[in-house]
């Protein structure tokens, strides 16, 4: 549970994560989406109840795990006047990357940045930023990926390169993701679960599939417009 | 929450290779930069060549200051390592604020102490590429040799230093709770120091009441430690002394303050908001 001065964020959510899923946490504006991830991440103290990743309670043992996970946001920046092979370094050289040299090839190779690396960060189009942030997501190799709306403000065609890579990164590392997002097309594609959230709570948590059957829709939008509209319930919080 | 070693151990090793990462990371924007590099001396050159020709006009004209030559000058030049190495802290941290890096920063394994620990060595950095032209300037111009201190100009750097840090550490913590509006206090707390700490004036210049407040500052052990010397050559170890054991409590409390506000800015969710 989160509580700020303003309210509650987050209300009584349970949740586990299996090992190597793709969990999406959908909801709209204020729905808690972030606050939940910046919670698993340690970067917020729970007002009530326990995260735990790989068994650390976060924030108090976040140091034990922190190295095994990473996090992408287009709303959190890299510093702009460094060069992306800069930024990687520095980033790489926190996370205790061996080979970092060769990470950040092999990186820039398959998010088509060889030919940037030389160029600041600042300097980038906003697509270029957002794969220069999903290296730095990566440069570690985390066994937990968390993403917060790692789409936004991209270009369709960008947009689907990006959740390409995603998929490409779970299939090799077996990698266990939690996206929060707004586009039920990246939900869809990504997800083998979904956990819908409305003002702090767990509305309806379930497989895509399962999830379209129970409302009897065609579309996860359709089932999140369902879920946004109804009046508001005490959730199923499990 | 259990205390194993392994708790321990996770908590409390220091990683050098990240504190070099950090600094890398410094270096790479200054370098990167040259209106930064130039910023770092510009000030202290004015300051120097201000009070120079100040001290110059008065020594020519009164017994006393002629004899005190060089306090204007030295007074000026240890003031800029107390305020540039507080600022050379501060701007570190906020760098990473104005870049909305500090997330990213908090979600790596970097620790606190690890930041901090980058943050002293870049002031140290910053104050070098600072001073060490402007303190050559002042043998050219005034024949003012800094270094001609010796071994108290030693004592009198690690004093300034220490208290820098403890400021910038406690500074640092407030704008990281409070977001980018308090980034005013980085640039102008030292300031309220400037009057109190008597660097241009002795102690005794003060009302009483105030000489109490001034004594509890540690600058203001090394500005009459620094008036000691040039004006009467004796150097005061006792001055130093006691300021050094007032900054180790100051730089502890500026730590733990850096900690309390890391704590609330956790619980208040201040690290994921990185503006005003």
């Amino acid at each position: 549970m989160k509580i700020y001065q303003r309210g509650m964020a987050v209300d009584g959510i349970t949740f586990t994560l299996p090992v190597g899923s793709v969990t999406g946490l959908l909801g709209g504006n204020g729905a808690g989406k972030t606050t939940t991830i910046a919670m698993i991440m340690g970067l917020l103290t729970p007002t009530s109840g326990t995260v735990r990743v790989f068994g650390a309670d976060m924030p108090g043992q976040r140091y034990r795990v922190l190295h095994r996970m990473n996090f992408e946001s287009p709303y959190i920046d890299m510093p702009m006047r460094l060069t992306i092979r800069q930024n990687l370094t520095v980033f790489g050289r926190l996370y205790g990357v061996d080979g970092l040299a060769s990470r950040i090839a092999a990186l820039a190779d398959e998010l088509d940045l060889t030919d940037l690396l030389d160029r600041p960060t600042g300097k980038l189009s906003s697509g270029q930023r957002t794969r220069v942030s999903l290296a730095k997501a990566l440069i570690n190799r985390p066994e937990v990926l968390l993403l917060d709306e790692p789409t936004a403000s991209l270009d369709p065609d960008t947009a689907d390169w990006v959740r390409a890579r995603l998929q490409h990164y779970r299939s090799e590392r077996g990698a266990t993701i939690l996206l929060a997002s707004h586009n039920m097309n990246e939900v869809e594609r990504l997800c083998d679960r979904v956990i819908i959230m409305k003002k702090g709570r767990i509305e309806d948590d379930g497989a895509p599939a399962r999830l379209l059957e129970r409302y009897g829709r065609h579309t996860l939008e359709e089932v999140f417009l369902d879920v946004a509209r109804r009046p508001d319930t005490q959730g199923t919080a499990q | 929450m259990k205390l194993s070693i392994g708790y321990v151990i996770s908590h409390y090793t220091i990683s050098w290779r990240r504190i070099a990462a950090m600094i890398e990371r410094y270096w790479f924007l200054l370098r990167s930069s040259w209106p930064r590099l130039l910023e770092l001396a510009y000030w202290p050159t004015v300051q120097m060549l201000v009070w120079g020709f100040l001290q110059l006009y008065i020594g020519q004209n009164a017994g006393y200051f002629a004899r005190a030559g060089g306090t204007f000058i030295g007074a000026v030049l240890l003031w800029d390592i107390l305020l540039r190495g507080q600022l050379g802290f501060s701007i570190s941290f906020l760098e990473e604020m104005w870049s909305r890096n500090l997330a990213n920063l908090m979600i790596s394994p970097l620790k606190p102490i690890e930041f901090v620990l980058a943050m002293m060595a870049m002031s140290i950095v910053r104050l070098l590429i600072g001073m060490v032209p402007v303190s050559l300037l002042a043998i050219g111009f005034f024949g003012f040799n800094l270094y001609g201190m010796g071994l108290a100009l030693a004592a009198f750097f690690v004093n300034l230093i220490l208290t820098s840090w403890a400021v910038g550490i406690f500074v640092s913590g407030v704008v990281m709770r409070n977001g980018l509006g308090a980034e005013n206090l980085a640039w102008t707390v030292m300031f309220l120091l400037m009057p109190l700490t008597c660097v241009y004036y002795p102690v005794a210049v003060l009302p009483p009441w105030l000489q109490i407040v001034a004594w509890s500052l540690p600058p203001t052990y090394v500005f009459e430690g620094m008036r000691a010397l040039l004006i009467d050559h004796q150097f005061r170890p006792d001055l130093m002394i006691e300021a050094f054991f007032m900054n180790i409590i100051l730089f502890a409390a500026g730590a733990t303050g850096f900690m309390l506000l890391l704590r609330a800015a956790r619980r208040h969710g201040s690290l994921m908001q990185t503006g005003e």
